[in-house]
């Protein structure tokens, strides 16, 4: 390590020699009164600390925001960030919690198509982040993480930074980030940093870490002819094309193929490929709705049956094994399970590049018939362009005739979701479908984006709901690790707010409950959302667990709401919203309330504040 | 070819694992719907049978009594477990079934301006 003549080692040996040698008051007095004396250590310089220039690197990665709770081990990097770099280029968002800060940066991403630097400690912070770290990584997301850390033992002031020190600060979370760094020099750091922003950022997407050495921080900067190397990006991995000719004639040869579609889209081109696909294939596309991979009302847009598939062609997906095969009731977490779609596979998917083997999220082995390895949307263009070469005026003419039928089908389907819709239209606690009507009446005619998965609501804006735009839906956790739903919403409506979207969250309770204080962050940082309150008071998946395992034992059900009801007290949403800066209306349990209340509260979020209806719902 | 063999099981199981006893009351609305919530059969079918991404829809339900029962014994493959008469009497499930049958009928969307496309 590097050393000038006004190194903070030099203060922490005079402070050491200070508080040894001299009684408690004098040692009082000599601070407030540090010029008399002699013990007081040069502790200014006018030189720069080594996180002025981690800064000057950061800012040439073109971050927007860092989101961060504040520690110790970066506040080196935090003063400069905020001083010298001027609080913009990242500008500094206040996290409650390191969850809410990656969960922030997860969600942003989703709608911005870029990362979000978020810094943690290397210890505790991270232990914070790391569920939410997870997530982005099952959902395929970069975040850019920044771990603060004391290598050197003789830099660490008492118990805390002990503590908070560790020897290899990303091992912690090294099964799920897909490359991470520890510098010793700034030039080291200026090289791993722009590294880590390139590998986060080549398919497939995954976050990474760095970690900034508290030293290197805080010391001037002593190196000479620092540079920062120049970004480059790289091209995303592309399906080989001689297996992408093969997919193209199984594709046309087949008379009911199924495109299922996993994580397709990583920009807003990726949609129209995939509408162009579609289309030229006249093949239905089942959306595992992981991203806004399609329109919603597309006439071929529905829930096609694999059943009868003679080819699948899986794009990017996430646990198709479970739609291709029948577990039975008593056995779902045994093996006893039957395939049922026996299509011939076609898997285009690039996780396989970044396979890690301790954490099981890659799921069953798909048994393809033709596997390619590689992007997903840069692999469409040449398949389409393929299929294209292969389509003869006979095919074109057989292909539009089993369009028409599937077209029929999902305009049946649709008709048919409308009518059940009205199936407990007027039922307290509201039903899912009304809340989901309640809000495409309002926000049908402006420029919307909603930020929360739909899964939890029986799908029933994906079912209602116009979506054509790519950050219209961002898809769900990633790996189902609940806490996400909050921080996620907000971040991503911060990447909307730019653009003037009116950002809406259904939010579940027991997802908010982890850590609510990201809503005073949208509060401070003026993030306008609408927020809908999904209170449904109970985990009720896991109620619906015990109540499985009682059955399988025949043990009764009356005890499944010991741990999973959030009831006695109800909680108080709208209070707990308004302490945290919102406007908030609620408990709303009649559906007639519901349309005047959301009218109030979009007024509130166009104004630019944050709100929150608390409405008392179905389950699901 | 494996449809036809799981719909045949279903029907096995309908009329041979599960006859309802004659001696068997009417079925009890109310206390069907005590049970109905009790048990938590709402949390995935809905408060009033509309179903959702847990459970079927069972409003308007096409099974006969029996049917019904047999289903909730042996339910096909998917989330619902089976309920054994240990912890659903065949009594229970009548009540259940008559509370099913007291849930309203879908509403024309066309007369609900919310629900227009």
């Amino acid at each position: 390590m590097a050393k000038s003549k006004n190194s903070r080692r030099g203060f922490l040996r005079g402070a050491a020699a200070a508080a040894i040698g001299a009684p408690v008051a004098m040692a009082q007095q000599a601070a407030l009164k540090p010029e008399a004396s002699s013990a007081v250590p040069e502790v200014t310089s006018n030189q720069r600390p080594g996180a002025d220039f981690m800064v000057d690197v950061f800012k040439t990665l073109g971050f927007e925001y860092c989101a961060a709770n504040p520690g110790s081990s970066f506040r080196g990097l935090q003063e400069s960030l905020i001083t010298y770099g001027g609080n913009k280029s990242p500008e500094w968002l206040t996290c409650c919690h390191e969850e809410s800060s990656a969960a922030m940066a997860h969600g942003y991403f989703k709608v911005e198509g870029k990362p979000m630097m978020i810094m943690a400690h290397g210890t505790v912070g991270l232990q914070h982040a790391s569920m939410a770290i997870y997530n982005a990584w099952c959902d395929r997301v970069p975040v850019y993480v920044v771990l603060g850390n004391i290598l050197d033992v003789n830099y660490r002031r008492g118990n805390a930074e002990w503590v908070h020190s560790v020897q290899d600060a990303a091992a912690m979370v090294r099964d799920y980030i897909k490359w991470d760094d520890t510098p010793v020099t700034l030039q080291h750091f200026a090289e791993s940093a722009v590294r880590a922003y390139k590998v986060a950022m080549t398919p497939p997407y995954e976050p990474v870490a760095i970690v900034a050495d508290g030293a290197l921080q805080e010391e001037p900067i002593s190196e000479k002819n620092l540079r920062i190397p120049k970004l480059a990006l790289s091209a995303p991995p592309q399906g080989e094309i001689a297996a992408v000719r093969q997919a193209a004639k199984m594709l046309v040869e087949a008379e009911n193929p199924v495109i299922v579609a996993g994580r397709v889209a990583r920009t807003p081109k990726g949609v129209e490929l995939l509408v162009e696909l579609a289309e030229t294939l006249q093949a239905p596309v089942r959306d595992q709705r992981l991203r806004m991979n399609f329109p919603t009302r597309h006439p071929l847009a529905g829930n096609a049956d694999l059943k009868n598939a003679d080819v699948i062609l899986s794009l990017e997906t996430q646990d198709l094994w479970s739609s291709l095969n029948n577990q039975t009731g008593l056995n779902k977490f045994g093996m006893e399970f039957r395939r049922t779609a026996n299509g011939k596979l076609i898997d285009i998917s690039a996780v396989e590049l970044n396979y890690k083997s301790n954490y099981q999220d890659f799921g069953h082995y798909l048994e393809p018939a033709l596997s390619i390895t590689g992007d997903v949307e840069a692999t469409l263009p040449s398949l389409i362009e393929e299929i294209r070469k292969l389509l003869t005026a006979d095919r074109k003419r057989a292909l539009a005739e089993r369009g028409a039928k599937i077209v029929d089908a999902n305009r049946k389907a649709r008709e048919r979701d409308r009518e059940l819709a009205t199936l407990a239209w007027d039922a307290s606690p509201i039903s899912t479908a009304r809340l989901s009507a309640e809000l495409w009446a309002q926000i049908k005619n402006e420029d919307w984006s909603l930020v929360s998965t739909d899964n939890f609501q029986s799908a029933w804006p994906g079912r209602l709901w116009d979506f054509t735009k790519h950050y219209q839906y961002i898809g769900g956790q990633g790996g189902a690790g609940i806490g996400y739903g909050a921080p996620a919403a907000v971040g991503a409506a911060l990447a909307n707010r730019k653009y003037g979207r009116l950002t809406i969250n259904i939010q579940c309770d027991g997802d908010f409950n982890y850590a609510p204080g990201v809503f005073w962050t949208a509060a401070h940082h003026r993030i306008p959302m609408l927020s809908v309150m999904h209170n449904n008071r109970a985990y009720h998946q896991e109620r619906m667990y015990l109540q499985m395992m009682g059955n399988k034992f025949d043990r009764g059900l009356g005890n499944s709401d010991v741990g999973t009801a959030l009831t006695d007290p109800f909680i108080d949403y709208a209070s707990i919203a308004k302490g945290y800066g919102l406007y908030a209306e609620g408990p709303i349990s009649d559906p007639k309330d519901l349309g005047p209340a959301i009218g109030r509260a979009i007024a509130r979020v166009k104004a630019g504040q944050p709100a929150l209806l608390d409405t008392v719902t179905q389950p699901r | 070819m494996r449809t036809p063999f799981v719909f045949l099981t279903f029907l096995t199981a309908a009329f041979l694992c599960s006859p309802v006893s004659a001696q068997l009351k009417p079925g009890n609305v109310d206390n069907g719907k005590r049970l109905f919530m009790f048990n938590g059969c709402y949390q995935c079918h809905g408060t009033l049978g509309q179903g959702g991404a847990a459970g079927a829809r069972l409003a308007q339900t096409k099974l006969t009594q029996q049917g019904f029962i047999a289903f909730v014994r042996n339910p096909p493959p998917s989330n619902m477990p089976p309920y054994r008469a240990k912890i659903m009497p065949d009594q229970e499930l009548v009540d259940v079934y008559a509370y099913v049958q007291t849930f309203p009928v879908p509403l024309n969307p066309a007369n609900i301006p919310l629900l227009k496309p």
